[in-house]
């Protein structure tokens, strides 16, 4: 006998549906925003208006659409939701790419290099240098995945190390590429841009490109190799059950690197798109711009799954669009982070929510049990 | 008469089945009464509502002659109802009379706790009802037998008059059930009635005074056990006859399918658990390796299906040298594999049946064409085909996540996987651990059926009787070496049993 019927509380129920639970987390993210905010005496109503603008691009104080606030937030939302689907194939797979963020940099590096050295060839360089930031992603993340497969070297210490060679590899380079000086190189030619002059005309000259289809064919290509191919097949039987896919004959170390050199194709795609799409010019990076690690974020808030990611990843870079917003309100932009941070807490939380709840049952069960 | 507990027409319908379906039970006051079914025949789900856990949809129960309405265990234990649960309610870092008494814990006239007393009467009824425990030791330090001690040792101190034991065997040893089944006597006799859910008959011949038989939710009859064999009572739990002894036609024995010459295999600390190994399989036969637990068995199967590496030796399958080829590629040739950890090996619990079913040839015709992409329907035409021919019992039928269906019908699924996949090589390890009576005969007859199809088979158990009663050859393994082959017939069970245990059949015992 397990729990009790009736006490097969609305929370237990509602745990046990990973949707609710993620609408549920988000939903406590944003009331303990608002507390804060209120705490240190700022009015929370100006960080919803915020946020109802970029979503919609209506300002309320002064009754002015500006569509551009909603290119905008597509065009942040798009490296979420790549980097969440980096994180999600991994994860699929049963291995936890910590790794995201050296796959995008190495994207993001190889995507430079190949625009301001590369066939300037009208409709071609782009796409090449998109290609070479998905080889250099898969490249970056197959490696971890051959090592663990081969060596069981584990990939989250193996992804944490490359993160930081990424970085620093990725500074070497770009310091040499044309024009460089300490923070940025020459201006790409116009061949290698992303931008999409209807995207521009529609939204009112967002930074809004040729990224979004990119990132709408990758959430189709994701739920399509997951679900509809054989290869998805071996790697979510290896995902939940390593012993048993290796038992019937599933390549695991095979499905292992595969599912990495994916993850990495995902993460370094992102990292060509932001190169291409939201800058003119090539960045010597100082630091990381922490898209690889809030994938991981995404990805656990979406539960790894197409829809969810893309959900997820859209909520991310609804914030991060309204962070300036906010601050033109008095609101201090941190407070989006410390939402995006409690709702992973809250995530994370969910297994020990469960476990406190099964305790509770037991104990009520015991009560019941003893009681005269 | 007045029944101490008299239940009838309880119905109780779970999403997709009906748990219980106008089941009637009448338990005299001071016997015991033994509730006997299959796995899924709806006994827990009967004594959960008898107990208050769950609510009937329909029925009446009364209790010494009264009708009752249970709506909470808190009714159950105040009409002297308790119950010992399969799984068992203890808190692992307390005493085992801190346990007792969690709840209703004794206090003196100031109100402090005082432990004193509860270990007195804890004390006093173990020895009343010859319940050994030490009232003062923690849970977490004494055997799985004596926390169900403490389990019992709970009703009695909350004065329960009818105790219910649900599977209260499957966690014991031999001897502990012996011993359990004397406290049963014992509780019998200074008054109490029992109610002993079971699916295995030697117990309910050993204490049941009466036994009530469910199947598939349905009640199927009381009867005096005394006035009943052993056979009879199988049959009506499966619902129809049952064949302990299976017969078998001798055996039609073919070409060599597994050959295997001197193997060694070490285990994942490096120590060799097989050596020297070397046996011949034929087709049409079924050779038996007879041994105790921990004596290389598993390192033997590891080895022959892929999952450790081969020390030393040669593996041949259809005279193919697979000693060092890929699992898949040995599936592919033809080896066939029933793992003895069925959920760490041969299931993957989060998967339907459908995609359990072809975990070994999804990437294959027809379930993927050359693209690469799978054909959900064909996965599905099979599994529904192979649920309706191995009579799979599941509530959503193909879709039904394999984690969540009975041992019984998760071996079933396996065993239907393998032989639906025509292997020329069986290889079979405790194919009936932990399963029923009807689940274990299906399953012996599938095998003994794929035998006389032409299949080589060679089964590992750790049953004897298994042994005994399916192989054409037996070879007993003791420390990972062959003591003995021999046919079936040439030597007995003891002989075996003597060998199992490590001394040469022509030798002096060990
Ligand atoms: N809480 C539950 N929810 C859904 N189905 C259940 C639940 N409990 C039992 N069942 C189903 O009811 C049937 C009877 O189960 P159970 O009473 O546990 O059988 P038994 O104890 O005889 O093995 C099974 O098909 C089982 O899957
Ligand atoms: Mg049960």
């Amino acid at each position: 006998m397990k729990t009790l019927k009736k006490k097969e509380s609305f929370a237990s129920r509602l745990l046990s549906s990973d949707g609710a639970v993620s609408i549920l987390v988000v939903i406590m993210g944003f009331l303990v925003g608002t507390v804060l905010v209120a705490l240190v005496g700022r009015n929370p109503l100006n960080m919803y208006k915020a946020i109802l603008q970029s979503l919609t691009g209506y300002n309320i104080d002064n009754g002015k659409m500006n569509v551009r606030y909603i290119g905008e937030t597509l065009n942040y939302t798009v490296p979420f939701v790549l980097c969440g689907l980096s994180m999600a194939f991994a994860a699929r797979a049963g291995l936890f790419n910590i790794g995201g963020e050296g796959q995008y940099i190495v994207g993001l590096t190889v995507a430079q290099v190949i625009a301001l050295l590369g066939p300037q060839v009208k409709g071609l360089h782009w796409i090449l240098a998109i290609l070479g930031a998905i080889l250099i992603g898969a490249l970056w993340g197959g490696v971890v995945g051959l090592l663990k497969a081969k060596f069981e070297v584990s990939e989250v210490v193996s992804t944490i190390m490359l993160n930081y060679v990424a970085l620093y590899l990725s500074r070497i380079v770009c310091l040499q590429l044309p024009g460089a000086t300490t923070y940025k190189t020459a201006n790409y030619p116009e061949t290698a841009l992303l931008n999409n002059a209807l995207f521009q005309k529609l939204t009112n000259n967002s930074m809004l490109n040729n990224g979004f289809f990119l990132m709408v064919i990758s959430l189709i290509v994701y739920w399509f190799i997951m679900e509809k191919t054989n290869l998805g097949f071996g790697l979510r039987a290896t995902g939940f059950n390593k012993e048993a896919a290796r038992c019937s004959g599933i390549p695991v170390v095979k499905s292992i690197s595969i599912s990495m050199a994916i993850a990495g194709a995902f993460a370094g795609l992102a990292g060509g798109i932001v190169a291409l799409g939201s800058f003119r010019y090539g960045r010597v990076l100082a630091g990381m711009d922490n898209y690889g690690f809030n994938g991981i974020a995404v990805a656990l808030v979406g539960n790894n799954t197409a829809i969810g990611t893309m959900l997820a990843g859209f909520l991310f870079g609804m914030l991060k669009n309204a962070q300036a917003l906010m601050q033109g309100k008095q609101i201090p932009k941190e407070i989006t982070f410390i939402i995006q941070g409690l709702i992973v807490v809250f995530i994370a939380l969910r297994s020990a929510i469960a476990l406190y709840l099964d305790w509770l049952n037991k104990r009520q069960l015991q009560k019941e049990v003893i009681s005269k | 008469m007045e029944y101490a507990i008299e239940m009838k027409g309880i119905t109780k319908t779970f999403p997709g089945v009906v748990a219980n379906d106008n089941v009637d039970l009448q338990v005299a006051p001071q016997e015991v009464h033994a509730l006997l079914g299959e796995n899924g025949a709806g006994k827990s789900t009967l004594m959960s509502i008898l107990f208050g856990a769950y609510n009937a949809d329909s029925g009446t129960i009364k209790i010494n002659g009264q009708e009752v309405n249970i709506k909470d265990p808190n009714v159950a234990t105040e009409l002297g109802i308790g119950m010992v649960h399969q799984h068992f309610k203890l808190v692992h870092n307390y005493t085992v009379t801190e346990n007792i008494v969690l709840g209703l814990e004794p206090t003196n006239k100031f109100g402090l706790l005082n432990i004193g007393v509860a270990e007195k009467r804890v004390a006093e009824l173990s020895q009343q009802y010859g319940l050994q425990v030490d009232p003062k030791a923690l849970i977490e330090n004494i055997t799985v037998g004596a926390q169900q001690r403490v389990e019992i040792l709970k009703t009695l101190y909350r004065n329960a008059n009818m105790i219910i034991f649900d599977e209260p065997t499957a966690v014991l040893t031999p001897q502990e059930i012996d011993e359990l089944m004397e406290i049963i006597r014992r509780l019998k006799a200074e008054g109490k009635t029992v109610v002993l859910i079971t699916h295995k008959l030697k117990e309910i011949k050993a204490v049941a005074d009466r036994c009530t038989v469910l199947r598939r939710g349905k009640y199927i009859g009381t009867v005096d056990v005394d006035s009943v064999t052993e056979q009879e009572l199988a049959e009506m739990m499966v619902g129809r006859a049952v064949q302990f002894e299976i017969e078998k036609a001798p055996p039609n024995i073919g070409e060599t399918i597994l050959s295997v010459r001197n193997l060694s295999v070490a285990d994942h600390t490096g120590q060799m658990k097989v050596k020297d190994f070397s046996i011949d399989v034929h087709k049409g036969e079924i050779v038996g390796i007879a041994g105790v637990d921990g004596n290389g068995q598993s390192e033997l199967l590891y080895g022959l299906c892929g999952l450790l590496p081969v020390a030393e030796g040669r593996i041949f399958l259809d005279r193919e040298d697979i000693t060092n080829t890929s699992i898949r590629h040995r599936i592919e040739a033809g080896l066939g594999h029933i793992p003895e950890d069925r959920q760490r090996h041969g299931l993957i619990s989060n998967f339907t049946i459908s995609e359990n079913c072809v975990l070994k040839n999804y990437y294959k015709a027809p379930y993927s064409n050359r693209y690469g992409l799978l054909d959900q329907s064909k996965m599905l035409e099979n599994s529904d085909s192979l649920i309706e021919q191995f009579d799979i019992r599941a509530g959503q039928g193909s879709l039904t996540p394999a984690g969540s269906l009975s041992g019984g019908n998760q071996q079933k699924t396996i065993v239907a996987r393998e032989i639906n996949l025509s292997p020329h090589l069986l290889l079979v390890a405790q194919p009936t651990r932990g399963l029923d009576v009807g689940a274990i005969e299906y399953i012996r007859k599938r095998l003994l059926e794929e035998r006389d199809k032409g299949r080589a088979i060679l089964l590992i158990s750790f049953e004897l009787d298994e042994i005994m009663n399916l192989c054409d050859r037996i070879a007993t393994i003791s420390k990972g070496q062959i003591v003995g082959i021999f046919n079936q017939g040439e030597v007995t069970e003891r002989e075996i049993g003597m060998m199992m245990a490590g001394s040469k059949h022509d030798g002096e015992t060990g």
